[in-house]
């Protein structure tokens, strides 16, 4: 009786097991159903559009909701065009940063200032846009723009770029913004990776005679830079799909800029401005197509800069 | 630590340094002097790196506080949105957020931590795991805009409206992939000794899992999901055609529902003067609880190491 009781009490036990097995993995493979449901219902969404325009929802530039025509050049060129700004100024920052906190910083100002760094990652996007809208624009207009046109814009060949007038808001200044919030995020990237460079490696340089910065440029950066440029196509993504700081300072405008200073529009932005008052289906799945371009772009980028840290930590695994 | 720069005088030049030097032993203070001044120059930069993100931080705050302090009130916690023009709060959206925030980590967080048991616990073998371990970190970048259009897309129009319940729905997406990853980390982190004493004693593996090894990785799970409150507390874009706004006291989360961002994205936006004031109010709100949300998290999870 007794033996019976616990063969039966172990046989529910080893169900129960396999229950909760199944469970979580009918969880996590719904994360991974999410990815493809958010793909699938963003294709079918785009299908009027895709239907109507085809290739030349690519090749346009008319955003026209009146007649319903709908070209996705000018907020693709937008999206594009304040990512690349943002990396430029947010990499060689974060890279600053990184050497820093890991070979100059003392260590007990190490982790204040990692976690003021990190607050910068905090701050939701919506201030970020308010503050730029209110108080970095009129400042930007009124002491620096009016600089840079008078003394750039005569420039061969990069002239045109700082043509304009000084309206504070544009390509540029969401470039800006979009760069002090992807600081943090690419910053704790370089730093993590940096970090994982053994120091018997740091050492045998520095015991060579090497100065910090030649250890950091012959040692430490070859060593990790699969991860310093995956950190960097993780703030890539970051920049593309951001939504409210962009929509505050770009300018919405649906004409192509070619200047620096002119106003725009990204993917991002025309969603959030257009979308809840999006009348007609054509419109609607224009918009729907932008989301998707948008999605598939972020998506590219996230996992190149998924795989190459992958590999970072396949070859430190080797490496120790 | 800093003074690794002050090398003696009879040490080689490294190698790496300019190839046509190699090998000379003897010191010149020329090429000694050329190392240090790149040296300093570029730490300079890096200390000016440093400065220039410290910067912005502060001046952000600043303004904040600037801005926002004069225009924090009791009748912001009291009274629901005006019209412009007439004395109001923001008491209906800061309750909508409340409620939002809650249900889309009521959603969101038990999903995030089964998913994150399996991978860790059973993660081992097989094409899932990785897969989803993939996936799960693309999700945690993914444009949270995007999100909003996919939840208007399943939800919004099978329903026929915005309402409070969408809005939660597309919070908990963004919440699902924070919790992933840091209770499957969380879980790496308790050592598998643990795990095999507990099994000795003849409990089957889910007793396991959720008495010993969930438990003792408490603070961190807990760690992940105060994160995760941080981030979609202040999130604006998943919202924007989900939830939407609305204008007066609403505790039905079937019906569209104010919520603090867009209100300030609404009020920002407008004319009106009395709005911008309370604009920058609900900015400071939100901004501070966030912060501070992340730093009680990161404090909570600095007994453990946290990955981030």
């Amino acid at each position: 009786m007794e033996k019976y009781n616990n063969e039966q009490r172990m046989n529910r036990q080893m169900m129960l097991d396999k229950l909760f097995r199944n469970v979580t993995r009918m969880f996590a493979f719904l994360v991974l159903a999410l990815l493809v449901g958010i793909l699938i219902s963003l294709v079918i969404g785009a299908l009027p559009s895709i239907k109507a325009f085809g290739w030349q929802f690519f090749m346009t530039s008319d955003w026209d909701p009146v007649s319903q025509k709908f070209g996705a050049l000018v907020p693709i060129y937008g999206t594009l065009a304040t990512s690349l700004i943002a990396l430029l100024i947010g990499v060689p920052v974060s890279f600053g940063i990184a050497l820093f906190l890991t070979e100059l910083c003392p260590t007990w100002l190490k982790r204040p200032l990692g976690i003021a760094v990190e607050l910068l990652a905090g701050i939701p996007s919506i201030i970020y846009g308010m503050w730029g809208l209110f108080v970095f624009a009129p400042l930007f207009a009124d002491h620096v723009q009016p600089m840079l046109i008078d003394n750039l814009g005569e420039l061969p060949l990069i002239g045109f770029l700082f043509q304009g007038a000084p309206m504070g808001i544009g390509i540029f200044t969401a470039g800006l913004i979009l760069a002090i919030m992807i600081i943090p995020f690419i910053a704790s990237v370089m730093r993590d990776v940096f970090e994982v460079v053994p120091t018997l490696l740091k050492e045998s340089a520095y015991g060579l005679g090497s100065t910090t910065w030649e250890v950091v440029r012959y040692v430490v950066l070859p060593y990790t830079k699969t991860g310093v440029v995956g950190g960097i196509m993780l703030g890539l993504g970051r920049a593309l799909g951001e939504t409210m700081a962009v929509t505050f300072v770009i300018g919405n405008s649906s004409n192509f800029a070619t200047g620096l200073f002119e106003p725009g529009n990204s993917i991002a932005s025309s969603l959030a401005n257009e979308f809840a008052e999006a009348s007609g289906e054509l419109y609607m799945s224009s918009l729907i197509q932008l989301g998707l371009i948008l999605f598939f772009i972020t998506f590219v980028v996230l996992a190149c800069s998924k795989m190459l840290l992958l590999r970072l930590k396949k070859q430190e695994g080797k490496a120790s | 630590m800093n003074d690794r720069t002050h090398i003696p005088a009879a040490i080689p030049s490294p190698a790496t340094e300019s190839p046509g030097q190699t090998g000379r032993f003897a010191m010149d203070p020329s090429i000694y002097r050329r190392r240090r001044l790149i040296n300093a120059i570029n730490m300079g930069a890096s200390m000016m790196a440093m400065m220039f993100g410290l910067f912005w931080l502060f001046w952000i705050l600043w303004t904040l506080i600037d801005q926002g302090l004069g225009g924090l009130s009791l009748d912001v916690f009291s009274r629901s949105t005006p019209p412009p023009g007439s004395v109001g709060g923001l008491a209906n959206a800061i309750y909508g957020s409340l409620l939002m925030t809650l249900f889309g980590t009521l959603i969101g967080t038990p999903i995030g931590i089964l998913a994150g048991i399996y991978l860790a616990e059973f993660g081992q073998r097989g094409w899932l795991a990785p897969a989803t371990r993939f996936i799960n970190d693309i999700l945690l970048s993914a444009p949270s805009i995007v999100i909003g259009l996919f939840i208007y897309e399943m939800y919004v129009v099978s329903v026929g409206h915005f309402s409070g319940w969408a809005g939660a729905l597309a919070l908990s997406i963004l919440v699902i992939p924070v919790v992933v990853r840091t209770t499957e980390n969380m879980l790496r982190l308790v050592p598998g000794s643990l795990r095999e004493a507990a099994a000795a004693l003849g409990a089957p593996q889910w007793k396991v899992t959720l008495y010993v090894t969930l438990r003792s990785a408490k603070a961190g799970v807990l760690t992940g999901i105060l994160l995760a409150v941080a981030r979609i507390s202040g999130e604006t874009a998943p919202l924007l055609f989900t939830a939407l706004n609305n204008q007066f006291w609403n505790s039905n989360m079937n019906q569209p529902m104010a919520n603090l961002p867009i209100v300030i994205f609404q009020f920002a936006m407008s004319p009106y003067a009395d709005w911008h004031t309370l604009a920058w109010a609900g900015s400071l709100l939100i901004t501070f609880s966030v912060l501070a949300l992340n730093i009680v998290a990161r404090w909570m999870g600095s007994q453990k190491t946290q990955s981030h």
